[in-house]
């Protein structure tokens, strides 16, 4: 931790950032976001098992900008976030210093993204437990997975946690948001609900990195990254891409090429 | 005049097959995986006392997170509306928290405020709440900061305290508390011996909520709203699961000409809350809406309708994904120096 703290004291006290979002202590046990303006404060800074949150999502956020140029603590799942809004144009090179972190606390700052796609290179999309579950969800028949997801999205009431933690949800204005037309049902009910995840996880195909912050979040304990998931298999496997190892993807749903195999796009 | 008598597990149990073959709804906390959840319940045998606070209020009951208003049929003639049928059947709430029951004032003051809500006040008139006091307590609870305590009776039509003996004394506390007693007849005993306040949790005071309106007048321009909020991402969580969060969307949901109007819960917290259809936002930035969502419950809330609009449960500060706690907020809020 030491390291951490020291490295972020420098970074504040060189000036060459204004605020550095991290882990610190909160309460009840759980870890918070914490959002560091002045040196002496550093020390404040936690790295263990309980730092979950992708912080991504602040990088982006208006009143976080406008603190000024931030460093932000990452975590390997951070990691692949920030080369995917890299990706989408959301961010460049050299915008934010990047303090990555292993499982151990061992940190590495990156000095440009080409490294943080080699350190994220050898990693895979899914864990072999996550992997495990997809199949045994995989197996069920059709009727028993419809069964499966009309309960667990029964649940929710929309409070849009999984959107607002999600830091590649971030479009300012969200289709469920728009009401002329209206795409979406707004209501809390079975087909407002399932609508809302469908669309939810068909925009994250092809750009969730698995960082698992919308189930991490949502307060009904709903596992919203299952959906999600299976999409990034379903993109691997059918258009072999893969979120969050690139600065420079394409999106296999979003970029149109001329020579698709596909000739309903021609 | 609060009555005084006791009630036992096996004596609750025959209450609710009584009340059941009687038409009535029985609504109590279960377990749903990890998750305590209001749920209608059919057996009174799995009644759950070792928790501390259900993840959701049992508000849904009064105030659905989706209710039909009204039908509508445009026609040449002009539009025809038709009301929606009455469904609303006498629903018992069982093993709810204190603080719960408290949480129906704060709904009650602004669904009858101006306008009175007929489809709310005729579910309020047939919901009866028979909570049970606190006996454990968390660092989220902070009921005793806002006027209420484990034991408090505002809001209960019959308090249980469970006794070490292992009965409950049960405070019979309104009329409609009496029509259940009356229901009852015979599961009922005499007042135990032992006292109420031995068995409730010990919640500390840490802060006075007279003193937060007060303080809280000073405040609007204060930079504690973005210190605070820096780390709200926006969502509903906090006020999705609140007890008296009031605040509703109106949706119409149709198809051609027919359709129905519904109202669904909404947020302070989402950035669309305020958005006019200029495209300007009164309140542009999470600071703003963190601030209002504060004032309202601790400030305009006292001001306007003489009840505080929170209860301390502390559901918002346990669900809330990045640690925003309540009253933790409000205590250094209390600190400042404006």
């Amino acid at each position: 931790m030491q390291e951490l703290s020291n490295t972020v004291r420098q970074l504040l006290e060189s000036g060459s950032v204004k605020v550095v979002i991290g882990y610190g202590e909160g309460t009840a046990g759980k870890v918070r976001p914490v959002f560091i303006t002045d040196p002496r404060d550093a020390d404040s800074l936690i790295f263990d098992i309980r730092c979950k949150q992708n912080l991504a999502v602040y990088v982006l956020k208006h009143e976080v900008k406008h603190l000024g140029k931030a460093a932000v603590v990452a975590p390997l799942f951070t990691l692949k976030t920030i080369l995917q809004l890299a990706a989408e144009n959301q961010l460049a090179d050299g915008d934010i210093v990047i303090l990555g972190i292993d499982d151990g606390g061992k940190l590495t700052e990156f000095s440009n993204l080409a490294d943080v796609e080699a350190f994220v290179a050898p990693h895979d999309d899914l864990t072999a437990d996550e992997k495990e579950k997809l199949d045994r969800i995989e197996k069920m028949s059709l009727d028993e997975r419809w069964k499966y997801w009309q309960n667990e999205l029964s649940r929710c009431f929309k409070c849009y946690a999984c959107r607002a933690a999600c830091p590649l949800c971030y479009c300012t204005r969200c289709t469920v948001d728009i009401n002329q037309p209206q795409w979406i049902p707004v209501p809390s009910h079975d087909i407002g609900n399932l609508e809302w995840h469908v669309m939810r996880a068909m925009h994250l195909a092809g750009r969730c990195v698995n960082c698992g912050e919308c189930a991490r979040a949502c307060p009904l304990d709903i596992p919203l990254n299952l959906l999600t998931q299976r999409l990034i298999r379903d993109i691997s496997s059918q258009f072999n891409q893969r979120a969050g190892i690139s600065a420079k993807a394409e999106n296999a749903l979003s970029t149109f090429k001329p020579d698709d195999k596909e000739n309903f796009i021609r | 005049m609060i009555e005084k008598k006791s009630i036992n597990k096996n004596a609750l149990i025959e209450l609710f097959k009584k009340l059941r073959s009687q038409q009535w709804r029985i609504i109590a906390p279960v377990k749903t995986g990890e998750q305590i959840t209001f749920r209608e319940i059919t057996d009174g045998a799995d009644i759950l006392e070792d928790y501390i606070q259900t993840t959701q209020s049992p508000k849904g009951v009064v105030f659905p997170p989706v209710e039909e208003l009204f039908r509508y049929n445009i026609k040449k003639e002009g539009v025809e509306l038709s009301e929606k049928e009455n469904t609303v059947v006498p629903t018992l709430v069982f093993g709810l928290r204190p603080c719960d029951a408290a949480g129906i004032a704060p709904l009650n003051a602004v669904f009858i405020w101006d306008y009175k809500d007929s489809q709310f006040e005729e579910r309020l008139a047939n919901t009866y709440y028979m909570p049970i006091s606190c006996s454990k307590t968390d660092e989220s609870c902070f009921c005793t900061s806002v006027g209420g305590n484990p034991g408090d009776t505002r809001g209960s039509d019959i308090l249980l305290t469970k006794l070490s003996t292992g009965e409950y004394l049960a405070e019979i506390i309104t009329e409609k508390g009496k029509k259940i007693a009356d229901l009852g007849t015979g599961l009922f005993g005499p007042e135990p011996t032992e006292a109420k306040e031995k068995n409730l949790a010990v919640v500390d005071r840490r802060f006075d909520a007279k003193e937060l309106e007060q303080k809280l007048k000073t405040l609007f321009n204060n930079k504690i709203w973005l210190q605070q909020s820096l780390r709200c991402i926006g969502c509903g969580a906090c006020a999705f699961v609140c007890p008296t969060c009031v605040c509703f969307d109106i949706q119409d949901e149709g198809r051609g000409n027919k359709g129905k109007r519904l109202r669904c819960w909404d947020s302070c917290g989402f950035s669309l809350f305020t958005l006019h259809t200029s495209g300007h936002n009164p309140r542009e930035v999470q600071s703003q809406r963190w601030r209002q969502r504060v004032m309202h419950k601790f400030s305009y809330q006292p001001d306007r309708l003489q009840v505080v609009g929170c209860v301390g449960c502390g559901r918002c500060s346990r669900a809330c994904p990045v640690d925003m706690n309540l009253s933790e907020h409000l205590t250094r809020i209390m600190e400042v120096q404006p």
